[in-house]
């Protein structure tokens, strides 16, 4: 038998009224996983991160903690905390008594309350501020006080509902370390809920992609960008073009479709069942642009460039197709492309995906 | 803005303030010492008898007895202002609350009605009590109807004026408690929830120590006017208690003592600042309440 899976979701849905927020959920997360749910606002991830917190029912199907139902427990009886998106410190409370606050509910003796206070704020780098009040704080130290006081109570899995949202650039990228290390060292679940796919590929050990009330995948994060099941993910997950074309021969896992470039390519697919139309996803950065093009050739027009710095992104016409291709720029000053050039562009069959419609 | 335009600006509101409220509270304090005169009125003078009679009253041979009646109504007076502020905030919490979880819609409407009865006159919805306590009334029906009890009379009682005075004054509790009720973020009792804590501990721990400003300003805004009331002793509760308001009334009216009656309204004026001066100093400690 395999491990007793952390959360499992069974067949849940919610309605609310006539919205369906999450349509026969159905997955589970790991022991000691960093599962992401990721997904556009609307798509229903924070609604199932309420579910498993205890905030919201299902209108339908089950959510088991290590293998045991909790859907008829309220909130305050699972073994579950939260780290919520405004963090929700209490603003009358130090510090202290905001991490205290869990382990005083659970009936906690005094003197290991203060051990694992103590512990908690060192962790978090936060001792000397031990009596300050949350209003005190900057948005970073709050985050951190926010992630002490769930993880005190030693739960067993830690939902984190878009924590860095409300953070600025530079000192989201340094939480993101910060929570990967939480997690490892705790060997706690973490469920952590965004709508920021880097944030997402980044962290996570697996991510389920959620849109339209619906798991649209699950997988590790180089599963999700290179391998997308379908046009939902490809689209949403990185930046990728779309060539319309049909499936001419399909066997399986591999499917040969005529583009809408006028090229025939043959390489892995996913969701065709029949012969008949579909779409070719492949990423920017996988086509190559005049001295670097590849097996599958054809000739285009820069119609627009954008320089990033690392990255230089062109808008390629070849065919009537309008295709989007990234390069990166390894050599100071080389070779530059201007618009209007004439570039011959390619990628390799196996970089590209065949997609049902 | 030069210094001679800020003091003479200002000239304007310290003179309001001056002729309405200082010079009146100077001239009830002056009669309050002045000499009672033999058939009503007063003669201007320094004499402390009328605070005296507050203790003391004058036996056959001019010695003084203490004499509790008047403390009594002192007592009586902070009892059923507490009362009625407890009451008061008892019943504002829940409407509070719930007012707060409606639409923006429903809030404006809802806050709007809360305060609807101010806008008729107080001595209107005070016989409007009498009526609905009245014998016969409207409560004593609805007893009979739904629960076959025959009850002697709500009208009269310490219930009726309880009633009267949390009728009268609990918008003043509403308003504040919903501000600070309002401003209180659902995700801080999800928070206290997700942390083990129950419906209880939030309403313990969490909701009543942020809305705790709203809840002192309230029972300020309904004890004060409470202490002085008037109207609720005297029609609902028949004036058969006697309470400050009523005692003063009484001076200046009926038993025609206005130098009582005035020191009887000096130490309802001590007694309200000295409230205000506790509750501000207590919202004083709050705010310097910051760790180092």
């Amino acid at each position: 038998m395999s491990r007793q899976s952390a959360i499992e979701i069974a067949g849940v849905s919610k309605q609310f009224g006539d919205f369906t927020a999450l349509d026969h959920v159905d997955f589970k997360i790991q022991q000691n996983e960093f599962f992401t749910l990721l997904g556009p606002s609307g798509c229903g991830k924070t609604t199932l991160l309420r579910m498993i917190a205890g905030f919201e029912t299902p209108t339908q199907g089950d959510i088991l903690l290590n293998g045991k139902t909790i859907s008829d427990s309220p909130a305050h009886r699972r073994k579950i905390n939260t780290v919520f998106q405004n963090y929700a410190l209490f603003p009358h409370m130090t510090l202290a008594q905001n991490v205290a606050f869990g382990l005083e509910n659970l009936g906690w003796a005094k003197g290991d309350i203060k051990t694992r206070v103590d512990e908690m704020l060192e962790m978090v780098h936060m001792a000397q501020f031990a009596r300050r009040k949350p209003d005190q704080l900057s948005g970073g130290q709050k985050q951190r006080i926010a992630l002490a006081r769930a993880l005190a109570p030693k739960p067993e899995v830690l939902l984190l509902d878009e924590p860095l949202s409300a953070l600025d650039l530079k000192l989201r990228q340094s939480m993101r370390d910060e929570l990967r290390r939480l997690q490892r060292e705790t060997g706690i679940t973490f469920v952590f809920v965004t709508h920021d796919q880097e944030e997402a590929l980044d962290m996570s050990d697996r991510i389920a992609v959620m849109g339209h009330g619906r798991v649209q995948q699950i997988g590790a994060p180089d599963e999700i960008y290179e391998a997308p099941e379908n046009r939902f993910v490809a689209d949403f997950i990185g930046e990728t073009n779309f060539l319309d074309g049909e499936v001419t021969a399909l066997d399986g896992d591999t499917a040969t479709i005529h583009t809408a470039l006028g090229i025939d390519v043959t390489t892995t697919q996913s969701g065709v069942t029949a012969p008949g139309p579909a779409v070719l996803s492949i990423r920017p950065e996988k086509i190559g642009l005049e001295t670097q093009a590849e097996d599958e050739t054809r000739e285009g027009t820069v119609v627009s460039r954008n320089y990033m710095g690392g990255f230089t992104h062109y808008t390629v016409e070849a065919g009537g197709v309008s295709l989007r291709v990234s390069r990166r720029n390894a050599q100071a000053r080389a070779d530059r492309i201007e618009v209007g050039d004439t570039v011959t562009l390619g990628f390799q069959p196996a970089n590209a995906r065949i997609l049902g419609q | 803005m030069s210094k001679a335009f800020r003091f003479w600006g200002l000239v304007p509101a310290w003179a309001l303030m001056l002729l309405t409220l200082i010079v009146p509270i100077l001239i009830v304090a002056a009669v309050s010492v002045a000499e009672r005169g033999a058939y009503g009125g007063f003669t201007w003078g320094f004499d402390l008898t009328s605070y005296r009679q507050i203790l003391f009253t004058e036996g056959w041979t001019d010695e003084l007895e203490f004499d509790p009646a008047y403390l009594i109504i002192i007592g009586r007076t902070l009892a059923y202002a507490a009362g009625a502020t407890l009451i008061s905030l008892l019943l504002a919490l829940p409407v509070s609350y719930f007012i707060s979880l409606q639409s923006a819609r429903m809030k404006l409407i809802l806050v709007y009605l809360v305060t609807l009865p101010f806008w008729v006159s107080m001595i209107v919805r005070v016989y409007a009590w009498l009526i609905i306590l009245g014998n016969d009334g409207l409560a004593e029906r609805a007893f009979r109807l739904f629960g076959g009890w025959d009850v002697p009379g709500f009208l009269f009682t310490p219930g009726a004026m309880l009633t009267g005075m949390v009728y009268s004054y609990i918008p003043l509790m509403i308003l504040p408690v919903y501000a600070s009720v309002e401003k209180l973020d659902p995700a801080l009792i999800e928070a206290s929830h997700d942390l083990y804590g129950s419906r209880w501990t939030a309403m313990r721990r969490v909701i009543l120590p942020l809305a705790s400003p709203g809840l002192m300003a309230g029972s300020i805004l309904v004890f004060v006017p409470c202490l002085g009331t008037v109207l609720e002793p005297m029609l609902l509760g028949g004036g058969k208690q006697l309470m400050m308001g009523t005692l003063i009334q009484n001076q200046f009216g009926g038993a025609r003592n206005w130098p009582f009656g005035s020191a009887i309204a000096m130490l309802l004026l001590a007694m309200v600042i000295g409230v205000l001066i506790l509750n501000a100093r207590r919202a004083l400690a709050r705010q310097t309440e910051v760790a180092p």
